[in-house]
Formats: C-alpha cells, sequence, structure tokens
C-alpha cells in the first residue's frame, strides 16, 4: 500500500515553499505554456492594467500546486483537479503549496489544495482527486 | 456578447505531446521529475512511457471558435479544472478541440463583466476521451466597451 493510502483523514502531504517569485521564472513559464499576456512580464504593461506590477501567471501556481502529487504519480494519478483563482501573486511573493486529505471515497482520495502567500493569503483554492491503481 | 456562440466548437486540431515541450513545461513549474522527464525512469514505469504534467494541456492547439475573437489582455482567469482517464503519455498524438459551455453576462467588482465558460478535450488515436478542462474566463466591463468599440 502506498503512502498516500496509509493517510488519515485531515493529515497533510509535506508542505512546499517556493523560492521567491522572480521575473525570469514567469519569463519562462511564459515560453514553456505560450501565454505571452505582458502582464505577466513586462511592468509597463502590469501598470497600464492598472496593477501594481506584473503578477504570475494563475496556471503557474496550479502547475506548481501538482507537484505535491508527482512522487505518487506511479501508485495512482491525478484524476481531477479543480482550482478557484482567489488572489494575485507578486515578483518576490513567497508561496506555500498544502493538501490536505479530506475524503476517501474506495480507491478515491480528495484532497483540500491551496497556495497561500507570506501573508497567509489564499491565492489559489481548490480539489484534488488522486485515483489509486488497485494492481 | 458572446450568446450566440454558445455550443460551438473548433475544428479538431492534430497535437504531440513532445518530449521536448514537456521538459520545458515541468522545469518552468519547478517540477522536473523523472517520471516526466527521465526516459528509463519512464520506460521502468508502469506507464511504460513517460507522462506529463497534470496541468500541461495548456500547451495544446485546440482551434479556434468562430466568432469568439478574445484579446490577449485585460481578461482574468476565474477558475480553472482538468479531469483525466488516465495521464497523457509522452510521444502520443492527441486531438484537441474546445466548446463554448456558456456566456453570460453578471453584475460584480469590475461592473458588468462577462463571464465565458469554455471546455476543452483531448482524445487519442482510438477517439477516447483522455481528459476534459473547464476554462472559466471573466472580461470586465472596461474590456468589454473596448471590444464592442
Amino acid at each position: 500500500m502506498s503512502i498516500l493510502g496509509e493517510l488519515k483523514i485531515g493529515d497533510s502531504l509535506d508542505e512546499i515553499q517556493l523560492e521567491p517569485v522572480d521575473r525570469i521564472t514567469l519569463i519562462k513559464y511564459a515560453g514553456a505554456s505560450g501565454d505571452y499576456n505582458p502582464i505577466h512580464t513586462i511592468d509597463d504593461e502590469a501598470k497600464k492594467a492598472g496593477l501594481p506590477g506584473i503578477i504570475a501567471h494563475g496556471m503557474w501556481t496550479m502547475g506548481n500546486l501538482s507537484k505535491l502529487f508527482t512522487s505518487y504519480l506511479e501508485e495512482g494519478f491525478i484524476q481531477d483537479y479543480t482550482i478557484r483563482f482567489k488572489g494575485m501573486v507578486f515578483l518576490h511573493d513567497v508561496i506555500s503549496l498544502k493538501a490536505e486529505l479530506a475524503e476517501k471515497m474506495g480507491n478515491k482520495l480528495r484532497f483540500h489544495v491551496q497556495a497561500v502567500n507570506q501573508k497567509g493569503d489564499q491565492v489559489i483554492v481548490g480539489d484534488v482527486i488522486y485515483h489509486q491503481y488497485l494492481d | 456578447m458572446f450568446r450566440h456562440l454558445i455550443g460551438k466548437q473548433s475544428g479538431k486540431v492534430k497535437n504531440i505531446v513532445e518530449r521536448g515541450a514537456v521538459k520545458k513545461f515541468a522545469e518552468a513549474i519547478g517540477d522536473p521529475h523523472p517520471i516526466y522527464v527521465d526516459e528509463e525512469t519512464g520506460h521502468k514505469s508502469r506507464y511504460q512511457a513517460n507522462i506529463a504534467p497534470p496541468t500541461f494541456p495548456r500547451v495544446f492547439d485546440y482551434g479556434t471558435i468562430e466568432g469568439l475573437d478574445l484579446p490577449n489582455k485585460g481578461l482574468i482567469h476565474g477558475e480553472q479544472t482538468f479531469h483525466y482517464e488516465r495521464p497523457l503519455l509522452v510521444g502520443e498524438e492527441i486531438l484537441c478541440y474546445t466548446v463554448l459551455k456558456n456566456y453570460f453576462d453578471k453584475l460584480g467588482a469590475l461592473g458588468e463583466m462577462g463571464f465565458l465558460l469554455i471546455e476543452s478535450y483531448g482524445e487519442d488515436s482510438d477517439g477516447k476521451i483522455v481528459f476534459s478542462s473547464t476554462s472559466t474566463v471573466i472580461i470586465p466591463e472596461a474590456v468589454k466597451k473596448v471590444m464592442v468599440g
């Protein structure tokens, strides 16, 4: 039985704290994802949009959050991943990634997942349903 | 503004889950795990191949819904979901398309905002759906006005 299967409701996966957000990280994500919306990379464009500075792609944060589960992808897979984008992520923000087991449904495990900034504000929040292989 | 396009679908576009693209993407989200990037690890795994991170479908080309002309600036991504039947395998071919599921206007913090619910799909070479995803995209009132011109 995998470690995930041994978790009890309310147990958490090991939290990950990311390095402070820097521009090159967002430029890399823009290139890798093809999302070139300039509010994520160019200060003037962010200011024109009424923002104090560039903000991370919501999908960058969502992509990062999924890595809490990557080491378990041999024993199962992420069947559902649902996220609500709640707050913006700015340069130098320090984001922490968290997952807590909320429900067990046979071989499916539902986790509450969230990314929070250094002030403790949620920036994205949602659910992951991890489907464990039975064989 | 886009209500008349509800139900419209794009044409299907052939995409490949490219090894280089997966590696670049995994690195960009700070997750270059061997199951994504190391050929031998992939080969020895239950998948007998490398797999792609769950948010990788962001990279695919889904074609365009005729008439759904969106600016690349000013839109707000509200919600995102992915549903998988199985992980995406590196090297496989996926046919992708997108459907406008819903559009409505709603009064909110940014005036009378437009809400787009866009559903996207990826099928394997047998025509089986591998994943579906939904994006909720918000068009603030100021952006809507510019789009109408």
